[in-house]
């Protein structure tokens, strides 16, 4: 099961996709404040976080900023209402995995979803493996 | 050299509307985006309920209701939309032309609100006991009051809250604007800029700053026409 967090702040959107999400298996966890979706970042382990570019308190490419310094590994996910190459390649440069246009098909959001679940995983067994690898090597097996 | 003068100044006013339109524009494409946005879930949602309902499971009327009235909703916002879009695109019909101050600052806020969101900061707008008219041009009317908002959103302080009334005097009408706790004399950001003074001499307006009570006053006179034809 996928664990996601929606950041957006139209709480209208954020309940219906939320809605959509979980009929699809996900767990998944909504908010339209940016700080409060650091914390929940910060708390919980998510496999994706759907971010909203364009959002009072603090835009979505701060948000990315933020997110990426606390947890690097973080998927982020960027919905934006024009998208631009330009904001396509500053996003990117950012860290984020993706950048998609509003309104946004939900089977390829889901795609994506699935996608950077797999990266995560793939992320963690890495670190654990070379966790391994640093206690053998430290303890000279 | 008042050739130069001249073409400069034609330059700034061309800049000023341009940006002006541009601004409102692409802010109302991204607030009619998320509307269809909400829209296409809601439609989303629907298919799933279907869905849902092939396969024999029972749906939840109140459900239904709560998309329906979704929808709805959305409608709403988007006809109030394309009105403010509507009405910003006809202010450029005349130049010089009755306008009716309430309906002129209702546009602005609405115009402006999406902005304003951005950057945590309420408009207040206080239904006038009248409702003032001027003989003015709509389109620079509404460019010099987003300028202002655009300055007084940067020093509505820790309130964050602006507040938009309309006075009147013999020849004149006043639009307030109020809650600016950071307006300081001298002010730390120059205002009014080349841009603001040219709308300010186009629409015979002047602006006053009262800094203990926080509040700017844009001081429009009656008929602008005869203003500036008694000015010469």
């Amino acid at each position: 099961m996928e664990k996601v967090l929606l950041v957006d702040d139209e709480k209208e959107f954020l309940e219906i996709m939320a809605e959509r999400m979980s009929a699809r298996d996900m767990d998944v966890t909504t908010t339209t404040s940016p700080k409060d979706a650091l914390k929940k970042a910060q708390d919980e382990s998510y496999d994706a976080i759907i971010l909203d570019l364009m959002m009072p308190e603090m835009d979505g490419l701060e948000t990315l900023k933020e997110l990426k310094k606390k947890n690097p590994d973080l998927q982020v996910i960027l919905l934006t209402g024009h998208a631009t190459v330009q904001k396509g390649v500053e996003a990117m440069k950012l860290g984020a995995t993706d950048l998609l246009e509003k309104p946004a098909d939900l089977k390829v959001l889901t795609e994506k979803i699935k996608k950077a679940h797999t990266r995560k995983m793939v992320l963690v067994q890495k670190k654990a493996e070379e966790k391994i690898r640093h206690i053998l090597a430290e303890k000279g097996w | 050299m008042k050739g130069a003068n001249m073409n400069r100044q034609l330059d700034i006013e061309m800049e000023t509307g341009l940006r002006f339109f541009g601004k409102m524009t692409a802010s109302i494409s991204h607030e009619i985006k998320n509307v269809m946005a909400i829209i296409n879930e809601t439609a989303g949602l629907l298919e799933d309920y279907s869905l849902m309902a092939e396969k024999g499971m029972p749906i939840d009327p109140t459900r239904l209701k709560i998309v329906s009235e979704r929808v709805s909703g959305q409608i709403k916002r988007a006809n109030g939309i394309a009105k403010n879009l509507n009405n910003l695109a006809h202010s450029v019909d005349e130049f010089n032309k009755s306008v009716d101050l309430g309906e002129a600052l209702a546009l602005a806020v609405g115009l402006a609100q999406r902005l304003a969101d951005m950057r945590s900061v309420t408009l207040e707008l206080q239904p006038p006991s009248d409702f003032p008219t001027v003989i003015t041009s709509p389109f620079h009317l509404q460019n010099l009051i987003w300028q202002m908002l655009d300055f007084a959103m940067d020093i509505s302080g820790d309130a964050k809250v602006i507040g938009l009334t309309l006075g009147t005097a013999t020849g004149s009408v006043e639009i307030r604007f109020t809650g600016l706790e950071g307006l300081k004399d001298p002010p730390e950001t120059e205002f009014p800029t080349k841009r603001e003074t040219s709308l300010l001499e186009m629409l015979g307006a002047t602006i006053n700053q009262d800094v203990k009570a926080g509040e700017m006053h844009l001081v429009l006179p009656r008929d602008v026409h005869q203003q500036l034809t008694d000015n010469g």
